[in-house]
């Protein structure tokens, strides 16, 4: 599934007036606040908010531990909470996004009824970066944050859901100033239950990334994916670098967190 | 192909942060730069991606069909063919036709496939000498080293090691100028040559049409190799052969690219049957062994695509976990993402159980692919071999078990985020540094920030809820 900036703004997408929030299970427990500045941002931008409140977790971790039948189980009861609702579906995570995006049809292939189900709602999901650029425009997008940022475009947005480009210049359109991060395409190391598995693989990526963050001089790393972004704070907090961690939602939103 | 004893994680985590490593995440970085430069002169790369695919797939689709072609067109032109089923019977094959052909002086040109067989172990024991010729495999063979790499076998090599191996070894006064090197080698290797009874090769493709193999090098070692001496054995994997020589010609537009960023190699061999009356030079014999060696039986399952590989090495160089560990921590000789596919499948999967987990799916691989083969889904298949038994990291089942049961159960997962609320309000430094239990691995090389003290899903209750 890859967009090209280009192709979307040349037709003339019809602007969604409520949306729902698929905040994911990191955000829900670790970062609240990048839910709320999700929501404050849609708010702003007219569009009203809703989270249905039996979601869970989209299934990734079981997907990507081999754990088929758990995932389709997860997945099935994603379908199901998402199915039941209207207009587009928010993901603040690239990845999480993609996994319903990519796998939820074929994993529920088995049953006619579900993947019908689970085809609606891939359709549906955007993650929250492609939502802005894509469905909303960037008119209207103030930035909250001053002070330096440089941006990480997690793995699985920028290629399996085609972001490249994006994060950068929703950043760049609000006028916040945006160091280049070198090497910004490398996987940083998280790879989801990888980091538990190999941890000191998983560390040497990571503080290959945090280098090349420091490097920047930037105040803040801004990303779009909050379980990389969690992995990088662990690995700053660890060295005891001072650099904050802020999804992008959090630098458009004017600053009502939980 | 045995493996070794100590799991992926272990040996990954030994090789982490060494200059062995080091070295090889800088050649890996240098090569896939030199495609990246490669490509930019060179627009028509995606077209003939997607051509390249489509022959590999539809060559594997017919495989039976143009091996008994290739088979015929290489008899055809003079040559001998031997299937063989695995690698007992290829390097059995090969001592035959040494003894057959009086052939105690072997010389190879690089080759994975013949270290897939492991035939110079064979063909020493049977009291034949073999020479390494590729510079690379030299310096492996002389110094008992393993490949680290399947395109650049000694990538964790620095040139002032190279320098005092063949100070040691060769007798030469010690230089570490890369092209006295290379000068040293080639003396010492012209005469190994020139008396070499037989020369063994792989094959990168064969054309099923005429039954031309095509062999390239950048050393010129394999032209010497294939032919110089009076016997030429052709060690070719079963799913190296393309329909017809054009064919070969789009692999070769994307092999060299993708591999070291060069438009061609510098040598390109492209060898039909042994030599002919009126040819000025070319062996008596020409052998191609045709090895299945567990490939057949992968043909039709959810991994067959890993057989449209052409091994060019540029997922591994592109590959931040081998970037990070380098090829020996693979433990077999196919390291990177498409070692980690290719092991288990063709070796099995027992004592590999974790190489499908060496990954972080970051797609990278599958981005630089020149046959556009998606390694991150074949290594998810892979884990679901192995998930079926839990064997490959046992400790994580029983969290990620309740996870996943809590997961499907609203009541119970909202109880579980409710509950990591508390312990966000009982940690007051918001932070944890090292824990025992489940959360050890997460903080050995990162601190684990405590879980807010208000979910998200609380705080919509208040400010949105009905």
């Amino acid at each position: 599934m890859r967009l090209s900036l280009a192709a979307v703004s040349a037709s003339e997408p019809t602007r969604p007036d409520t949306a729902q929030l698929f905040a994911t299970c990191i955000v829900d427990s670790f970062y609240p606040q990048v839910g709320s500045a999700v929501v404050d941002v849609l708010e702003a931008q007219g569009v009203s908010v809703e989270f249905p409140e039996d979601q869970t977790c989209c299934g990734q971790p079981a997907f990507n531990a081999g754990h088929r039948d758990e995932a389709r189980a997860m997945a099935a009861h994603t379908v199901e909470v998402l199915d039941a609702t209207n207009g587009p579906i928010v993901v603040p995570s690239g990845s999480c996004a993609a996994m319903i995006i990519d796998h939820y049809e074929d994993l529920l292939a088995d049953d006619e009824r579900l993947s019908a189900a689970a085809r609606r709602v891939a359709g549906r999901v955007r993650e929250f970066t492609q939502f802005i650029v894509d469905d909303l425009g960037l008119d209207g997008l103030e930035a909250s944050t001053r002070g330096a940022v440089t941006f990480h475009p997690s793995c699985h947005g920028l290629r399996h859901l085609g972001l490249a480009g994006y994060g950068e210049r929703v950043l760049d359109h609000v006028g916040v100033e945006r160091k280049p991060l070198e090497a910004a395409e490398e996987c940083c190391g998280f790879g989801g239950l990888f980091a538990v598995e190999m941890p000191e693989v998983s560390g040497d990526l990571m503080n290959t990334k945090i280098d090349h963050v420091e490097a920047t001089g930037a105040e803040t790393l801004v990303g779009y994916d909050m379980s990389c972004l969690m992995h990088l704070a662990g690995g700053m907090h660890r060295r005891g670098t001072r650099i904050e961690v802020r999804h992008i939602a959090e630098i458009l939103a004017d600053g009502d967190t939980p | 192909m045995t493996s070794a004893a100590s799991t992926f994680a272990e040996r990954g985590a030994a090789e982490v942060g060494s200059d062995k490593a080091k070295a090889i995440g800088d050649g890996a970085r240098h090569l896939i730069e030199k495609r990246g430069a490669a490509l930019e002169d060179y627009p028509a790369m995606d077209a003939m991606r997607d051509r390249a695919r489509e022959i590999r797939l539809h060559t594997l689709a017919n495989l039976d069909a143009y091996l008994s072609r290739f088979a015929d067109s290489v008899e055809a032109a003079g040559g001998s063919v031997f299937f063989a089923a695995d690698a007992a019977e290829a390097n059995d094959y090969i001592l035959r036709v040494a003894e057959a052909g009086r052939a105690e002086r072997v010389v190879k040109s690089k080759s994975m496939v013949t270290e897939e067989i492991e035939l110079n172990t064979a063909l020493e024991a049977d009291g034949r000498t073999v020479v390494e010729t590729d510079l690379g495999e030299f310096i492996v063979q002389l110094s008992g080293d393993r490949p680290s790499h399947i395109v650049a076998p000694v990538l964790h090599w620095t040139r002032q090691q190279v320098g005092r191996l063949f100070a040691d070894k060769l007798g030469v006064p010690y230089t570490e100028e890369p092209t006295e090197l290379n000068q040293v080698a080639r003396t010492h290797l012209r005469r190994i040559f020139l008396e070499a009874d037989m020369g063994v090769s792989g094959v990168n493709f064969g054309a099923a049409s005429t039954g031309t193999i095509a062999v390239v090098t950048n050393e010129g070692n394999g032209r010497l190799t294939t032919t110089a001496p009076r016997i030429h054995v052709a060690v070719m994997g079963m799913e190296r052969v393309v329909p017809t020589l054009e064919d070969v010609g789009v692999m070769l537009e994307v092999l060299g690219r993708s591999a070291t960023g060069q438009p061609l190699t510098t040598y390109t061999n492209l060898v039909t049957g042994p030599r002919r009356s009126g040819d000025p030079d070319g062996p008596d014999e020409l052998h191609v062994v045709i090895l299945d060696n567990g490939r057949s039986a992968v043909l039709g399952d959810d991994v067959s695509e890993v057989l449209a590989c052409i091994r060019c090495g540029a997922c591994m160089n592109v590959c931040p976990v081998y970037r990070s560990v380098g090829g020996h921590a693979y433990g077999d000789i196919y390291p990177g993402p498409i070692g980690a596919v290719l092991s288990p499948v063709l070796f099995g999967l027992e004592g590999r159980e974790q190489l499908p987990y060496a990954c972080t799916l970051c797609g990278a691989c599958l981005e630089v692919c020149p046959v556009r083969i998606d390694l991150p889904r074949m290594l998810i298949n892979l884990r679901e071999r192995v998930a079926d038994d839990n064997s490959a990291f046992s400790w994580l089942n029983v969290p990620l078990t309740a996870y996943e049961k809590a997961a499907t159960h609203p009541v119970a997962w909202r109880a579980a985020v409710g509950g990591a609320s508390l312990a966000g309000k009982a940690r007051r430094s918001g932070w944890f540094g090292r824990l025992p239990g489940p959360g050890k691995a997460w903080t050995t090389v990162r601190d684990l920030p405590a879980p807010a003290r208000r979910s998200f899903r609380s705080w919509w209750r208040k400010h949105h809820g009905a």
